[in-house]
C-alpha cells in the first residue's frame, strides 16, 4: 500500500472522473446538478489525500516515475484548491449556455490528474505524459461550444502551436538524454554536475526544453497563443486555463530546470532574464492598448509571468517560494477578475469588453469595489495582496544581485498600473450604458465577495501563505 | 491609563478613522443620515486622540515616543513599528487637525456619493498618519502607496471636468516616484542585514555609489510628491480637477510627506551623498522659488496660482532642509507646519467661492468685499500669510530659512528672499482682483456672506495661522531636540562643518 500512496490522490481522481462518466449515461435527466457536486466532493477527497502526504518522508515510486515529496504534496493541493473555486465560479455561467454536461467535469477532472502527474514527476517521461494529458483537456475544453467560431478558433491555435511547443520539450529531452544517458530527473541532474558547463550539446538541450517550458508558461517569446485562447475560451474554460495549469507549468520549471539542468544554472538564470524583461514589457505595453477585457488580462498575464520569472531566476531557493507565492496569489487575483466577467454576463451577451463595466459602482458598488481590489492587486499597490507578491519576487531579484531587472520590473509595473487604473476609472468615473440587473447566483456572488475581500484582508497574512511556500521547496538544490 | 495610552495611542490616530471610513463605506446608502455624523464624529476624536500627544510628549528628547513593535510580517521581516519624535509629533497633529477641517467642510456642495466620499477622507488620514507614524521601512512604504488609491478616487470621482487625466496623471506620476524607492529599500534591506527599520538603515557603511543611486531613488520618490521643479506638472492639474476637501489634504499633507521623507530617509541614512547633491537640491528649491512664483503670477485659475504658489513654498522647505543649519531645517518644518494651514485654508476659501459662482477664474469676480465682508476679512489673513507677514505663521518659517540661508551663502538669501515680493504679488494682486473694486458683475452682486459652517473652519484656520504667527517657541521647542540630534549624526554634521 505504502508505495501507492503518493499516487493516491491521482487515483482518486481518475477513477471518480471515470465513474462520472459512466454514472451519466444513466442518471443523466434525474439528477441534474449531480456531476457538479461529485466532481468538487471528489477534489475535496483528493486535496485530503495530499493533505495527509504532507509529513511522509520523500519517496520515488514506480522505478523513478514518480515523486513523493513535499513539493508535489503542496503543489497538489493548491492545484485542487484553485480547481475548486474555478468549479463554483463556472457553475451558473456553463449552465446558462448549454455546456453543464459530464463532460466539461470530466475534463477538468483529468486535466487535474495531468496537472498533479506533472508536479510529481520524478522522470521526463512521467512529465510529458502528464503535460500532454492537461494540455488534450484543455484543447477539448477550449472547443466545448462548438458552434462558437471563435472557441474553435482558440483550440485550433493552441492545439497546433501546444503541439510545436511539445515537440519542443521533447526534442530537448532527448539532447539531454544523450549527454547523460538517463531520463531519471535525479540522475540528469547528477550527471550533469560532472558535464563542463558549456558543454553545447546539453545548453542546446536547455534551450529548447526551456522553450517548451516558457510556452506552456506563456512567456515572451512563446505567448502568441495566450490572447487567442484567453478571448476565445468560454469564460468558465479561462477561468481555469488561467489559474491551475499556470502553477503546473511553474512546477515544471522546478522539477526539469531547478532539480534537474541545475549544472546549468547560469545559463538557465541568463535565458530566464531575457523572457522575464520580454514578458513584462511587451505584456504591460501591450495590454494597453485592447479593447477586449479578456485580451487584456492575457497580456497581463503574461506580464505576471514575467514577474513570477524573477523570483526564479534568482537560482535560489528562497526564491523558488517567492515565485511560488507569486503564482498562487496571481491565481486568485485572476479568479476574481474572470469571475467579475462571469458575474456581469448572461445569456446571450457575454461582459468581454471593457466598456461593459462602465459605470459599475453605479449598478453595483459592493461588486465595483471588489473589482477594484483586484485591479489594485493586479497592480501590486498597497495593502493589496497583490503588493507583497511583488515585493517578494522583486527582492528575490535584489537579493541575487539583479539590480537592473529589478528597476526594469518595477518601471514596467508603473506601465502596468495604467490599464489597471482604467478599468477602476470605467467602474467608478463613468456612467453605466448597461443598466441590466446582474446575475442572481447567489454562490457566485459569495465566491467573489470572499475572493476580493482576500485581496485585502489576507495580506496580513501573507507571512503564512509563503511560510507553506517555503515548505514546499525546502529541499531543492 | 497614561501608560495604555502611551502604547496605543498611535495605532488609535491610524486605525480610528480607517475603521469609521469602513464602517460609512457598509452602511453607505442605507443610512443616509448617519454619514456627515459619522464623519464628523469619527475625524473629531481622532484629533481628540492626538492631542494629549502633544502634552506627554517628552521635548527634550530626541528618541522615538509612544513606540509600538510587533512583528507583521516575519517571512519578509516587516514590523508594525511606529513611533514619533519631535519631526513627525506636529505633522501628525497636523493630519487629524485638517482631517477634521475636511469633515466640516464637506458642506452641501457633495451631493453625489456622500458616504463614499466622507469614507476615502477618513481613510485617507489614518494612511497619512500612519506614513508620519511608520518606523519600519515597508510599513512606511504600504502606507505611502496604500494613500494613492483614495486619492485616485477622490480626484477621479467628485473632481472637475478634467479629472481623469489629472488623476491618473497623479497616479502615475507618484507613483512611477515611489518605485524607485522600494528598489532602494530593499537593498538597505539587505544591508542592513534583512531588517526593515529604519533606525537600522542609520549610519551603515556605505560606499559613494551606493549612497548616491539611493539618494537619487529617494530624490525621485521625494521630489514628485512635494513636488519640486521640475516633476511638479502633475500638481496644478491634480488641485484644479480635484473636489476642494482633495485640494486641502493634497496641498496641507501630502506635499508635506515628501520633504518628511527628506529628513527621515535621504540625511540620516546617505549623509555624504546628501551633502554631495545639496548644490543640486538648493538649485532646484530656489528654482522652485524664484520661477515657479513668477509662473504663479500669470495665473487666472485660482486653485492654480494657489498649487503653483504651494510649489514656491515647498522650495523653502527643501532649501532650508538642504542647508544643514539647525536654524534653516527648523524654518523648513515650521514652514511645511505653516504652509499646511495656510494653503488648507486659501484652497477652502477658493471652495467657498466656487460653491457659489462655480467658477474659479480670477476675471468673474471682483469687489466680492461688497457682499462677503466676514469671508473678505478671512481671506485677508490668509492672503497675508501666504505672502509672508510678520505675525502670521508664514513668517516665522520663511525668516528663519532665509536667515540659514545667509550663513550659507549671501546669493542663496538674495533669490530666497524674492519670495517677499513674488509671494505679495501673485497673492495679494489675486485678493485684489477677486475681492476689492466694485461689484459690477450681476453675479458677484448676489453673493451671500459666508455661512455658521464656512465660517467655522475659516475661524479654526485663522486662529491656528494666527497663534503659530505670534508665539512658534513651543513648535519649535517640541522640534529642537530631533533636529539637533539630526544635523548632529556622525556624516550628517562632519560634511556640514566644512560647506
Amino acid at each position: 500500500m505504502a508505495y501507492i500512496t503518493p499516487v493516491l490522490p491521482e487515483i482518486i481522481v481518475l477513477t471518480m472522473a471515470c465513474v462520472i462518466l459512466l454514472a451519466d449515461l444513466f442518471w443523466r435527466r434525474r439528477f441534474k446538478g449531480l456531476m457538479y457536486w461529485v466532481s468538487q466532493a471528489t477534489l475535496v477527497g483528493a486535496g485530503f489525500a495530499a493533505y495527509h502526504m504532507l509529513g511522509d518522508a520523500p519517496t520515488v515510486i514506480f522505478h523513478g516515475m514518480v515523486a513523493g515529496d513535499r513539493l508535489s504534496a503542496i503543489f497538489q493541493i493548491v492545484i485542487f484548491i484553485l480547481t475548486i473555486v474555478v468549479l463554483a465560479y463556472s457553475r451558473a455561467y456553463i449552465a446558462e449556455r448549454g455546456v453543464f454536461r459530464s463532460e466539461y467535469f470530466v475534463l477538468a477532472l483529468t486535466g487535474v490528474v495531468g496537472m498533479c502527474v506533472m508536479v510529481s514527476a520524478a522522470h521526463f517521461l512521467s512529465l510529458y505524459l502528464g503535460l500532454e494529458l492537461l494540455s488534450l483537456s484543455l484543447y477539448a475544453l477550449i472547443a466545448m461550444q462548438r458552434d462558437s467560431i471563435g472557441a474553435t478558433e482558440a483550440a485550433m491555435k493552441y492545439f497546433v502551436l501546444g503541439a510545436l511547443a511539445s515537440g519542443l520539450l521533447l526534442y530537448g529531452m532527448s539532447m539531454l538524454y544523450g549527454v547523460t544517458g538517463s531520463l531519471r530527473i535525479a540522475r540528469v541532474a547528477s550527471v550533469l554536475a560532472t558535464v563542463p558547463p558549456h558543454d553545447l550539446v546539453a545548453t542546446l538541450g536547455l534551450v529548447f526544453v526551456l522553450s517548451g517550458l516558457a510556452f506552456k508558461l506563456g512567456a515572451v517569446p512563446f505567448h502568441m497563443w495566450i490572447p487567442d485562447v484567453y478571448e476565445g475560451a468560454p469564460t468558465a474554460v479561462t477561468l481555469y486555463v488561467s489559474t491551475a495549469p499556470k502553477v503546473a507549468a511553474f512546477a515544471l520549471f522546478l522539477r526539469l530546470l531547478v532539480q534537474g539542468l541545475h549544472g546549468l544554472s547560469g545559463a538557465w538564470q541568463e535565458m530566464l532574464v531575457m523572457l522575464a524583461v520580454l514578458s513584462m514589457g511587451i505584456g504591460n505595453v501591450i495590454a494597453i492598448a485592447q479593447t477586449n477585457m479578456k485580451r487584456m488580462l492575457a497580456y497581463s498575464a503574461i506580464a505576471h509571468m514575467g514577474f513570477l520569472l524573477l523570483g526564479l531566476l534568482s537560482a535560489r531557493v528562497g526564491g523558488y517560494a517567492d515565485a511560488l507565492f507569486y503564482a498562487i496569489v496571481y491565481a486568485f487575483m485572476s479568479l476574481g477578475a474572470f469571475g467579475t466577467i462571469i458575474l456581469l454576463s448572461r445569456k446571450g451577451f457575454e461582459a468581454e469588453r471593457l466598456e461593459d463595466l462602465r459605470g459599475l459602482h453605479q449598478r453595483s458598488p459592493w461588486y465595483a469595489w471588489m473589482m477594484l481590489l483586484f485591479m489594485f492587486s493586479m497592480a501590486g499597490i498597497p495593502p493589496t495582496i497583490g503588493f507583497y507578491a511583488k515585493l517578494a519576487v522583486i527582492q528575490a531579484a535584489v537579493s541575487a544581485g539583479f539590480y537592473g531587472l529589478a528597476v526594469v520590473a518595477v518601471l514596467f509595473s508603473v506601465i502596468g498600473a495604467f490599464y489597471y487604473l482604467r478599468i477602476v476609472k470605467l467602474m467608478f468615473f463613468d456612467t453605466p450604458v448597461d443598466a441590466a440587473p446582474l446575475r442572481k447566483a447567489g454562490d457566485l456572488r459569495w465566491l467573489l465577495s470572499v475572493n476580493g475581500v482576500a485581496m485585502l484582508v489576507a495580506a496580513p497574512w501573507a507571512g503564512t501563505l509563503i511560510a507553506i511556500c517555503r515548505a514546499a521547496v525546502r529541499g531543492l538544490p | 491609563m497614561i501608560d495604555v495610552y502611551r502604547h496605543i495611542a498611535l495605532s488609535i490616530a491610524i486605525w480610528l478613522p480607517i475603521a469609521t471610513g469602513l464602517v460609512i463605506l457598509a452602511l453607505g446608502s442605507r443610512a443616509p443620515g448617519l454619514v456627515r455624523p459619522l464623519g464628523a464624529a469619527g475625524a473629531g476624536i481622532t484629533f481628540l486622540a492626538t492631542v494629549p500627544l502633544w502634552g506627554l510628549f517628552h521635548a527634550h528628547s530626541f528618541a522615538m515616543q509612544f513606540g509600538e513593535r510587533v512583528p507583521w510580517i516575519p517571512a519578509f521581516h516587516i514590523n508594525y513599528a511606529l513611533g514619533i519624535d519631535g519631526i513627525s509629533l506636529p505633522l501628525v497633529l497636523l493630519t487629524s487637525f485638517i482631517g477634521v477641517v475636511v469633515m466640516i467642510a464637506a458642506g452641501p456642495a457633495v451631493k453625489d456619493r456622500v458616504a463614499e466620499y466622507f469614507a476615502a477622507f477618513l481613510i485617507m488620514e489614518g494612511l497619512m498618519i500612519g506614513v508620519f507614524c511608520a518606523l519600519d521601512a515597508m510599513l512606511f512604504y504600504v502606507f505611502w502607496e496604500a494613500m494613492l488609491i483614495p486619492m485616485f478616487l477622490i480626484i477621479g470621482i467628485w473632481g472637475g471636468p478634467n479629472r481623469v487625466y489629472a488623476t491618473i496623471k497623479f497616479f502615475l506620476y507618484t507613483f512611477l516616484g515611489s518605485v524607485l524607492m522600494l528598489i532602494a529599500l530593499l537593498y538597505l534591506h539587505f544591508e542592513a542585514g534583512e531588517t526593515f527599520n529604519i533606525a537600522s538603515f542609520y549610519n551603515l557603511p556605505l560606499g559613494r555609489t551606493p549612497q548616491i543611486l539611493i539618494f537619487l531613488a529617494f530624490l525621485i520618490a521625494f521630489a514628485v510628491k512635494i513636488p519640486m521643479w521640475p516633476v511638479h506638472t502633475w500638481l496644478p492639474d491634480a488641485h484644479v480637477e480635484a473636489p476642494t476637501g482633495g485640494s486641502v489634504v493634497l496641498a496641507a499633507i501630502m506635499l508635506k510627506m515628501g520633504a518628511y521623507g527628506f529628513v527621515r530617509f535621504s540625511l540620516p541614512i546617505v549623509p555624504q551623498a546628501s551633502h554631495e547633491l545639496a548644490g543640486l537640491m538648493i538649485t532646484l528649491s530656489l528654482i522652485a522659488i524664484v520661477y515657479i512664483g513668477l509662473v504663479a503670477l500669470v495665473q487666472d485659475d485660482m486653485k492654480k496660482l494657489i498649487a503653483y504658489s504651494s510649489i514656491a513654498h515647498m522650495g523653502f522647505v527643501t532649501l532650508g532642509i538642504f542647508l544643514f543649519q539647525d536654524i534653516a531645517m527648523d524654518g523648513a518644518l515650521v514652514q511645511m507646519i505653516s504652509h499646511g494651514f495656510v494653503s488648507a485654508a486659501l484652497f477652502l476659501c477658493v471652495g467657498v467661492l466656487y460653491d457659489r459662482l462655480h467658477s474659479r477664474a480670477i476675471h468673474d469676480y471682483g469687489g466680492v468685499a461688497n457682499r462677503m465682508p466676514t469671508f473678505a476679512a478671512f481671506m485677508m489673513l490668509f492672503a497675508m500669510a501666504n505672502a509672508g507677514l510678520p505675525g502670521t505663521s508664514g513668517f516665522v518659517g520663511e525668516f528663519l530659512v532665509i536667515l540659514g540661508a545667509f550663513k550659507a551663502d549671501f546669493w542663496y538669501a538674495v533669490l530666497a528672499a524674492t519670495t517677499l515680493i513674488s509671494g505679495a504679488a501673485y497673492t495679494l494682486w489675486m485678493y485684489k482682483r477677486v475681492i476689492f473694486g466694485a461689484a459690477t458683475k450681476p453675479s458677484v452682486a448676489g453673493l451671500s456672506d459666508v455661512t455658521g459652517r464656512e465660517l467655522s473652519f475659516l475661524a479654526l484656520l485663522g486662529a491656528a495661522v494666527l497663534v503659530l504667527g505670534l508665539w512658534p517657541a513651543p513648535l519649535l521647542h517640541v522640534m529642537a531636540a530631533s533636529v539637533h540630534h539630526l544635523l548632529l549624526r556622525p556624516g550628517v554634521h562632519l560634511a556640514g562643518a566644512t560647506p
